[in-house]
């Protein structure tokens, strides 16, 4: 199954083990890391990627297992000890201080001194070196946090080649980077293994994982599932291992071409005429009626999140009328939403949503408790009740409702963050960007649930920068371009994303 | 290989977005000087205002006793400034310096001589720091709350040492104060040629060491520094023991000053010392500042005070409120900065 490797492995992990309060997040998993070679960890959020390059890199400590570093047994107790023994990481979120320079932010704790002082001409001359090696041309005297988020990628790995990392560890570098940047990245990528830098690469994109791997090792719920080489393992098979079961709730999802007649003959859930607020979105009329998924199509920018703000009271509108079932409503805060059984899930999940520091229970209570009031406490057995029900209906891993919610994946957050909005039974549930940053299993369960809600009588607002997930999963589409709502248009299978990207593109005037 | 050299050097043309900030057309003052140029335009428009309302207040004299009198809060605000730079605070400050004034005070009295009595006084200041430094890394506490608990501690301690106020004459101590004549009514003591001192090392630590950078990087994001694999922990800690050492220093520039080791000396001195480091352009939440700046933060201070003087019928309450009054300024001019920056 795996092609015999000519080398000895730099990084030889065996039986690697981790758990946290409530969460097995590592079982046994064996990983191995050739000098050379470009090796993509795949799996969904919460399959262990992350941890275990935690363990790799000294960040958590393992509770059993072994791990050998070019033929010597390490124990790490930090990232500092990894670095010593040539293991660099560059994470997702740029850790660099923005405060700094970036020849500073290169050669932070390796500056080169002269008398016991810092030396800052040779530092800076050796800070271009590191970087020219990138072919990134930029003064070193300049802040860090006056360049693009791409460059400070590159900064960061700089960084890591100044300690003479032997292996680079690449956790989702390109999630903020744009194709162009991608391909230069890759290009810094190819010239380091030509080297005989050994490379862990995370991604969620699987085009980039079959464009720049050599070899491909993936992992499902903390354990080992297996080691390949992209020619051995199509696309379909590794999203297969990679999700497992979930695999037939996507193709379920995909094959699904009739959509629901939604009847739009009574009156509309929510109408909203003319309603705007100067300078987050242009006046709009929209109107949601029960069963209906209203999906918001626009770029980055246009509007969505603002559009979905009003109709749910985080803002209030200074022009135009909200009619809920017909009666006029003031929605000025959240509250009011609420009160009008209207939800809204925010896209930042970390600071709007989840409350990271309480249990899966506590979250989820959360939101039944703010309709009840603070002065009347949702009694225990109703809260154990409507948990244990959503953890059972929306598939929350691990099914455990004293597990720290920052603990979870991102996806299982997510489901966590629907189960609080859905446990006070609303007829209007505001998404927004539910499936960012989440693996495609969990994806596919978030808009398989999504579609059975609408199917069972809830008018949903679905805001996603994927164009393709709007399609599948709308009824009708409202098209956002610069805080205007451009267009709106019913979903049939003669809508596609061209059409939506036409209509973006030309600002609605060609329909 | 050599296709990938290619396509390298191919790209290399049609990017320049990559190139970032560069090529911004005309060359501006870096923003981390802003704030500090912000304290020298205040620190000048008070030697303008005081200079034109009043005789002999741009004298040599003058500008000498600002320097000398001030010489113990240059260098509590030093020490203060590499805390507040890594996103701490030290309210031990003021009753550290105390401590340090009355421990010399009762060692003179006791016939200890002046080189064991000298480093034992900073040698209190900076196990205390070094304590604070352990709390606040080792424990997680709040620098809030284990710099409060050592400021009960060691105002506690004095209160021990001397309840009573103790004059101090040993002539070490003494010659501390002693004037050096520069001629044209300039003037300075070996106290304010300490405090140079001290700000001319704290200066070439936080800009010319791995150290000091350091300081900045936690500041600039604790946890980012961790990964980077700088030593964090040490950092942490020695930077509250830097801050206890400059209190302990500063008390015994203070005992030179006063003569005496006094169990209340200094109460609120703490918050003089964040008063001057924020007016000198460190931001609280850390990262950003300079130690020079700070320097300039006491020099305000020691001006405002002065004007009042000067003034002769108003209460020296008003220097509290001129204080006040300039504090919020400059924290909302921070965070404009800051606003603006995003």
């Amino acid at each position: 199954m795996m092609t015999e490797p000519n080398t000895t492995p730099i990084v030889e992990m065996t039986g690697i083990s981790i758990s946290f309060p409530g969460v097995k997040a590592l079982d046994g998993v064996d990983f191995r890391l050739l000098p050379g070679e470009v090796h993509a960890l795949m799996g969904e959020n919460g399959a262990g990627k992350s941890t275990l390059i935690k363990a790799l890199t000294g960040v958590y400590g393992i509770d059993s297992g072994r791990i050998v570093v070019g033929g010597v047994d390490q124990v790490f107790a930090g990232p500092a000890e990894a670095q010593a023994a040539g293991i660099s990481t560059v994470y997702q979120e740029v850790n660099l201080t923005d405060n700094l320079s970036v020849a500073e932010n290169v050669m932070l704790g390796h500056e080169i001194r002269r008398f016991g002082l810092i030396d800052w001409h040779a530092t800076r001359k050796a800070a271009r070196t590191y970087l020219k090696a990138l072919n990134l041309d930029i003064d070193p005297k300049s802040s860090l946090s006056s360049h693009s988020l791409a460059v400070q990628q590159l900064v960061a790995i700089s960084r890591a080649m100044v300690v003479d990392a032997r292996v680079l560890i690449l956790d989702e570098p390109t999630s903020s980077l744009d194709s162009d940047e991608v391909a230069r990245l890759f290009d810094v990528i190819r010239t380091l293994r030509d080297q005989g830098v050994a490379i862990l690469f995370v991604s969620h994109f699987l085009e980039q994982i079959y464009a720049i791997s050599d070899r491909i090792t993936v992992l499902r719920n903390g354990s080992l599932v297996g080691e390949y080489t992209p020619a051995e393992l199509p696309r379909v098979e590794l999203v297969g291992k990679m999700i497992g079961r979930a695999l037939e709730v996507l193709t379920e999802l995909e094959g699904r071409s009739e959509r629901a007649v939604v009847d739009r003959s009574g009156t509309p859930f929510m109408q909203a005429i003319g309603v705007g607020r100067r300078g987050s979105i242009e006046p709009f009329d929209l109107d949601i009626y029960p069963g209906e998924i209203v999906g918001l199509a626009g770029l980055l920018g246009s509007g969505r999140t603002e559009l979905a703000r009003l109709l749910y009271g985080a803002d209030h509108a200074d022009s135009g009328e909200t009619l809920v079932s017909g009666q006029a409503v003031k929605l000025r805060n959240p509250r009011s939403g609420l009160a009008k059984s209207i939800v809204f899930s925010s896209e930042s999940r970390k600071t709007e949503g989840i409350i990271g520091d309480l249990t899966v229970r506590e979250n989820i209570v959360l939101g039944l408790q703010a309709e009840r009031g603070w002065m009347r406490r949702v009694p225990r057995k109703k809260a154990d009740d409507v948990v244990a029900q959503y953890i059972e209906a929306l598939g929350v891993r691990p099914a455990n409702p004293d597990a720290i919610a920052g603990n979870l994946s991102g996806g299982n957050q997510q489901k966590v963050l629907l189960a609080r909005w859905l446990a006070t039974a609303p007829k209007l549930l505001i998404l927004d960007e539910p499936t960012r940053g989440i693996d495609v299993g969990a994806k596919a369960e978030i808009q398989k649930l999504v579609a059975d809600l609408a199917a069972q009588g809830m008018a949903v607002v679905f805001i996603s920068a994927e164009l393709e997930e709007v399609l599948r999963l709308s009824h009708r589409i409202a098209v956002l371009r610069d805080r205007h709502k451009v267009a709106e248009l019913v979903n049939s299978d003669d809508v596609t994303t061209d059409v939506v990207v036409d209509l973006i593109a030309s600002g609605g005037t060609s329909a | 290989m050599a296709t990938d050299e290619m396509t390298v050097k191919a790209r290399k043309q049609p990017e320049p977005k990559l190139t970032g900030a560069v090529h911004r057309s005309r060359p501006t003052l870096d923003r981390r000087y802003l704030p500090v140029l912000g304290t020298v335009v205040v620190l000048v428009l008070m030697l303008i205002i005081g200079g034109s309302r009043y005789d002999n207040f741009l004298s040599g004299r003058v500008m000498a006793n600002l320097l000398i009198n001030n010489s113990f809060l240059i260098v509590v605000a030093v020490g203060m400034t590499f805390v507040i730079l890594t996103g701490g605070i030290d309210l031990s400050v003021g009753a550290v310096l105390a401590l340090s004034t009355c421990i010399s005070a009762w060692m003179f009295v006791h016939g200890w001589p002046a080189y064991v009595a000298i480093p034992a006084a900073i040698l209190a200041g900076a196990l205390i720091g070094w304590a604070v430094g352990v709390m606040v890394h080792v424990f997680e506490i709040q620098p809030f709350i284990a710099t409060l608990a050592a400021m009960f501690l060691a105002r506690g301690l004095c209160y021990v040492i001397a309840p009573e106020s103790i004059p101090i004459t040993d002539p070490t101590i003494v010659k501390l104060g002693t004037r050096w004549d520069l001629g044209g009514g300039w003037a300075i003591t070996p106290s304010g040629v300490i405090a140079l001192a001290v700000v001319v090392v704290a200066f070439v630590t936080l800009h010319y060491t791995r150290f000091g950078r350091t300081v900045y990087a936690i500041g600039g994001g604790e946890q980012s520094a961790r990964l980077m694999g700088l030593p964090v922990a040490r950092t942490k800690v020695l930077v509250y023991v830097i801050s206890g050492t400059c209190a302990g220093l500063g008390g015994l520039l203070f005992a030179a000053f006063s003569s005496s080791g006094y169990s209340l000396t200094g109460v609120g001195m703490e918050l003089d010392a964040i008063a001057a480091v924020v007016i000198g352009g460190t931001l609280l939440t850390g990262g950003s500042g300079f130690v020079l700046g700070s320097v300039l933060g006491v020099l305000v201070l020691g001006l405002i005070q002065t004007i009042i003087t000067f003034e002769g019928t108003l209460s020296s309450w008003w220097t509290k409120i001129v204080i006040g009054a300039l504090l919020l300024v400059f924290v909302i001019l921070q965070r404009l900065l800051v606003v603006r920056r995003r």
